[in-house]
């Protein structure tokens, strides 16, 4: 049984005792343990069950590769499911849970899947429920969903507590990894001169050398304190590498109080490095080998019950056997050895061992039995009992022994974690003598000038002996002058096991796992490639072999190693499935950044957006504006607040924050020639002085944007568009001006917020500007509808516009956006004799609706060409060209069939819901029902006390009077008179006045 | 609003500010004269902003500057600019379009290294970026002892709480350090 040491732990402070509940018991660790650390010294191994059996699992490792301890940690707005126990740093009142277990981790009734395994093989989902279709949506995926799965999503209504941030860096040399070839490099680097950042995903300098590094602390004090009094290098602890990208840019994920909820400061930071040079120095990954059994809580990487041992002071168990296929491995029975925990054998698949490790061992009175393989670990929910050896070279039917123990110390030889190497194309090389894929120098990720990206270093460059890393990394890094290199020591080499023993039988083989998490075993492997799933990346996707959180850490190699003898073929031909990141997960808060409440999405005010807000209006999104809707009184309802503002301003006065509006000074020699180009219409022939509608088509003729043009002068004109297209328009005009038309003389200006613009609208609008006093005579005959003129209103300096969007005599005001406010406050009290009266963008709505004014976005979906609203009149023939001209004479566009614009009055005077379809009887080539028209505007008109509304209708405007029928919610249809879109004041006489 | 915060460092939401635009040939002599005659200063380079005793000009693209002047300056600065003999220029007073922040202290740099991609250590006194702030288009200036920072006007609310946000005083970040 695990259990904590009397001495060692190197990490931990055993002054400061913490205390935490798992599955809510409590437990007790240390300052400086992991969860999993924690649990394992407190005697528990058991941390998870598998996905797909619920099988019992114990941490495998001690790292970021950990497939089976995978946590729930914290409660309702801190919590998180799928954390891993071997990184999850402890902390006074951590709260971690079980998961995939019921009703409890030690007794879980899903264990009865494990039964049931020979029916549940390879691809059995895809066989078993790809038919009925339609039950796999709504029976079986949420019912295996619930079965097989991990964590528990989090609640979706509740917020997270915690913030998070983002920050752009920058440097020569981007070191990830710092353990002794990562600082190593990033001490060359700095020496040169170079800036660098070096990320290391644990608390912790020095990677390997903590556990590997005879005095190691000789070494690592002076190579920190030289690195950190450099002025020009940051150093990230607690900082995961996760993704490399194009050009260099790397994305890195730093746990700024993951240990420390609650702290006054963000939870974890993103970091967006552009790097000159990558580093590559994540060291590299230990195999599991493939015996029976090898799945069992107590069964674990043998690096990962050294790392227990002497950084956490951590046994795995009190006699615990060591198994390889390498000397590495004889440093763990060493580490254990020396800390008192017995180690009764060393199981060597080797047919001798005799490098100085092993010498070492043989030394230390260790037994030793070369040749040798685990035919199977006995054991179940509560741990291991006891392993069955068998000859390596064999079918594993008899066995030679049994030694009792409580643990197992498994390697099968090492990975290089070349994953941030292969994020951008780095290519590998299968390396016969050390059995694993290294980064191929020549073939490295390339940056944008085609030259390397990125180094590959130490441990993740295969390269496993310190000191011949250590060479190899100042030497990568072009460093120069005195490096006290460590000491050189290699290993003898390892042999290549991927069975244990060799020629294992059938039912050795189904007890031996690949993907502890997914479940998948050797045996599933085999019967995907008997069924033709020959390619590495459909055999992962049917066996779902490295599907697992972990991405394939731990099972990636082994999974291939089996595929390739399977298959009769060498590893390399098999090859590697895509390395992609992240190389751990991260968090969406992360992602989100500091995007979440108030800063989530800037939202635009207008100058007169405080004034809004104070005086009740209730607002609505408009793009990314906010725009008041209405300004309700108290007690008084939306629709009532709305229906009273329109007739404000059809009897009295009525004021609108037009401030949104698009304003774009257009100016040069050519502005003439451009503006003509830009809308349909001819705005050549306007005179200064005078407005004129115009319409804006892109290069399909379809309409994007409309507004009133104004010419200032003979080589200026200031363009009106659409709130939500001010700045669509200006990038559209730039981009003409830039890339087509770039020898024109003419500039582009965005006025639009150095203007708040007021409409003053109603019978009652001049009287109210005249009684501010102007400097302009405002009167009809000097100052008529479509003019514009300039001069002061109430002192401030005005443009006014004499035009209007809802038929009533109406003035547009734009006055520099700092005195918007001043100005609108002068017209609320001066206009209150005169029933002055804000209103918002619902009774905007219903004035132009009722004039049967388009508005671009409801009449209009991208689809739509003027001609299909009627608007032929503003489309000039005179001109030979603008933008749109020639998309309108395609066919379709011509074509008689189209639906045009029509003004809709349904006969019982009720208004017609939002969209509805005028539906005709049969289906068309997709199943859908025949239409003839779409309601695009509708409202309750209190001018006209009925429902209005326009809309899109095959062949309308030929069909005046034909009463058609449209289909409400619930398939009621309502009848409806086909007529003139123009509802009120058809002569145009009010704004005339 | 306009309080001043302090954080990892100082924020202040400054007074209106002059502003004018001006579009043209930036190598144009006639120019050269006139801002040099208005402002004092000589034309910016690539990114980088000069100073008068009349104000600043700030280099916005290719063929664009930001002249900074005193607010009451600008409507009369922009219509003698636009009117300039010699040469095709447009220029439009854009005072109220904008908003400036101030940004003073040792972290300056790195809380704005969290919402511009943009390389502080190549950011001397006189460097004027064009960039963005997290999620809004912003400008970025260096004077002495402060950096400047400026967003349109109807997100200058969004402005200023991003930036009070990102100098929360636990967010240190220490990448910038002298």
């Amino acid at each position: 049984m695990s259990h904590r040491l009397s001495t060692g732990g190197r990490l931990i402070d055993r002054a400061k005792p913490l205390s935490f509940t798992f599955d809510g018991r409590t437990y007790r660790g240390y300052q400086g343990d992991t969860l999993a650390s924690a649990l394992l010294g407190a005697g528990q191994v058991l941390m998870g069950r598998s996905f797909k059996y619920h099988r019992p699992r114990g941490p495998l490792s001690a790292g970021p590769e950990e497939p089976n301890a995978l946590v729930e940690l914290g409660t309702s707005a801190r919590f998180e499911p799928n954390q891993r126990a071997t990184q999850a740093e402890l902390f006074a009142g951590l709260t971690a849970r079980s998961q995939n277990r019921w009703p409890s981790l030690s007794f879980d009734l899903g264990a009865v899947n494990a039964l049931f395994a020979p029916f549940f093989p390879a691809g059995f989902y895809y066989k078993t429920f790809i038919h009925p279709r339609p039950l796999w949506k709504h029976l079986f995926e949420p019912v295996i969903r619930r079965a097989a799965g991990l964590g528990r999503a989090p609640d979706a209504e509740t917020l997270d507590a915690d913030s998070y941030e983002q920050v752009y860096a920058f440097c020569d040399v981007l070191v990830v990894g710092g353990g002794m070839a990562g600082l190593r490099a990033a001490q060359v680097a700095a020496r040169a001169g170079k800036r660098v950042i070096v990320m290391e995903q644990t608390a912790h300098w020095g990677g390997r050398a903590l556990v590997d590094l005879e005095g190691v602390d000789d070494w690592l004090t002076p190579i920190l304190s030289e690195l950190k009094a450099a002025p020009h290098v940051t150093l990230l602890p607690r900082t995961s590498g996760v993704g490399v990208h194009d050009h260099g840019m790397v994305i890195g994920t730093q746990r700024l109080s993951d240990h420390a909820p609650g702290a006054d400061m963000p939870r974890q930071r993103l970091w967006r490095v552009r790097a000159g040079q990558v580093v590559v120095a994540g060291g590299a990954t230990e195999r599991p080998l493939s015996f029976a059994g090898n799945d069992l809580p107590g069964v674990m990487l043998a690096s990962a019950v050294r790392d227990y041992a002497v950084l956490w002071g951590v046994a795995l168990g009190k006699r615990v056997v060591v198994v390889t296929n390498n000397d590495d491995a004889y440093r763990t029975a060493l580490a254990l050895h020396a800390q008192g925990i017995e180690v009764p054998a060393i199981i060597d698949a080797r047919p001798e061992a005799a490098g100085p490790l092993p010498e070492q061992a043989r030394a230390a009175g260790l037994r030793i039995l070369t040749g040798r393989a685990i035919r199977m670990v006995k054991g179940g929910t509560g741990g291991v009992s006891a392993v069955d050896i068998c000859p390596q070279d064999s079918d594993g039917t008899t066995t030679s022994e049994t030694i009792a123990c409580d643990g197992v110390a498994m390697s099968g030889g090492w990975s290089p974690n070349v994953h941030l190497w292969s994020h951008t194309g780095g290519k590998l090389n299968w390396d016969e003598a050390t059995a694993c894929f290294r980064p191929d120098p020549a073939r490295a990720p390339l940056n944008h000038d085609g030259r390397a990206m990125a180094v590959a270093v130490g441990a993740a460059n295969g390269t496993f002996d310190a000191g011949l890393a250590d060479r190899e990394t100042v030497e990568a890094m072009g460093g120069a002058g005195d490096f006290a290199l460590l000491p050189t020591r290699p290993d003898a080499p390892l042999a290549p096991v991927w069975l244990m023993p060799a020629r294992a039988g059938y039912k050795l083989r189904a007890k031996m796992w690949l993907d502890p998490q997914n479940d998948v075993k050797v045996t599933d492997v085999e019967l995907a490639a008997r069924e033709g799933f020959q390619s590495v990346e459909h055999a992962k996707r049917y066996t779902t072999l490295g599907m697992a959180t972990d991405q394939g850490k731990i099972s990636n190699i082994n999974g291939l190693a089996i595929l390739s003898d399977a298959l009769g073929q060498p590893i390399p031909q098999t090859g590697t499935t895509t390395f992609r990141p992240p190389w751990t997960p991260l968090t969406m808060g992360a992602i989100g950044g500091e995007a979440r409440g108030e800063i989530f999405q800037p939202l635009r005010k207008t100058p007169l957006h405080g004034w809004h807000e104070a005086h009740g209006a209730d607002f609505e999104p408009v793009g990314l504006w906010r725009r008041p809707y209405a300004y309700p009184r108290k007690g008084e309802s939306r629709h009532d607040a709305v229906m009273r503002e329109v007739r404000a301003v059809r009897g009295a006065l009525g004021l609108l924050d037009a401030s949104t509006l698009g304003k774009i000074l257009i100016k040069g020699p050519d502005a003439a020639r451009l503006a003509d180009m830009l809308y349909t219409n001819l705005m050549s022939t306007l005179k200064p002085g005078k407005c004129r509608y115009g319409l804006m088509c892109n290069e399909n003729g379809f309409l994007m944007d409309d507004g009133v043009v104004a010419r200032l002068s003979e080589d200026a004109f200031l363009l009106h568009t659409t709130s939500g297209g001010a700045d669509r328009v200006h990038a559209w005009i730039e981009d003409w001006l830039q890339c087509e038309w770039w020898d024109w003389k003419v500039h582009a200006i965005n006025l639009t917020e150095h203007y708040a613009q007021i409409a003053v609208v109603g019978p009652n609008a001049r009287k109210v500007l005249e009684s501010l006093g102007s400097d302009m005579d405002l009167s009809a005959s000097a100052f008529p509808f479509m003019d514009w003129r300039e001069g002061h209103l109430a002192g401030i300096p005005a443009r006014v516009f004499r035009i209007s969007f809802s038929g009533e005599l109406s003035y547009e005001v734009a006055v520099p956006a700092g005195q918007g406010l001043a100005l609108w406050e002068k017209l609320l009290a001066a206009g209150a004799e005169f029933g002055a009266t804000p209103y918002g963008t619902e009774a905007l709505h219903i004035l132009r609706a009722e004039k049967g004014f388009i508005m671009i976005g409801d009449e209009t979906d991208g689809t739509v060409i003027p001609q299909d609203l009627g608007l032929d009149w503003a489309i000039s023939k005179k001109k030979a060209d603008f933008l749109g001209k020639r998309g309108m004479e395609r066919p379709a566009m011509q074509s008689p069939d189209r639906w045009k614009l029509v003004g809709l009055e349904t006969l019982d005077g009720s208004v017609l819901p939002h969209g509805a379809l005028a539906a005709l009887p049969g289906r068309n080539d997709n199943g859908q029902a025949e239409t003839q028209g779409r309601v695009t505007s509708t409202y309750y008109s209190p001018t006209l006390g009925k429902g209005i509304a326009m809309g899109l209708v095959h062949k309308g405007p030929e069909r005046m009077g034909e009463v058609i029928a449209f289909t409400g919610p619930g398939g009621a249809l309502t009848q409806v008179r086909i007529c003139d879109p123009v509802f009120y004041d058809k002569s145009g006489e009010r704004q005339n006045v | 609003m306009s309080e001043v915060f302090e954080g990892l460092v100082r924020i202040e939401r400054l007074a209106p500010m002059g502003m004018v635009t001006l579009r043209g040939d930036l190598s144009d002599p006639a120019l050269a004269k006139a801002i040099s005659a208005e402002l004092g200063c000589d034309i910016p380079s690539v990114r980088r902003f000069t100073t008068g005793a009349g104000g600043q000009a700030a280099w916005m693209s290719p063929d664009e500057l930001l002249l900074l002047v005193a607010s009451e300056r600008a409507p009369a600065l922009a219509a003698r600019l636009d009117g300039l003999e010699g040469g095709f220029f447009t220029a439009a007073d854009v005072s109220g379009a904008r908003v400036v922040f101030a940004l003073s202290g040792a972290g300056a740099r790195d809380v704005l290294a969290k919402a511009a991609p943009v390389d502080f250590a190549d950011f001397p006194v006189g460097s004027f970026r064009r960039t963005r702030a997290a999620q809004v288009a912003a400008a970025i200036w260096r004077e002495e002892g402060r950096f400047l920072v400026t967003t349109m006007r109807s997100v200058a609310d969004y402005t200023e709480a991003l930036l009070k946000t990102l100098a929360h005083p636990g967010a240190g970040v220490g990448l910038y350090r002298d």
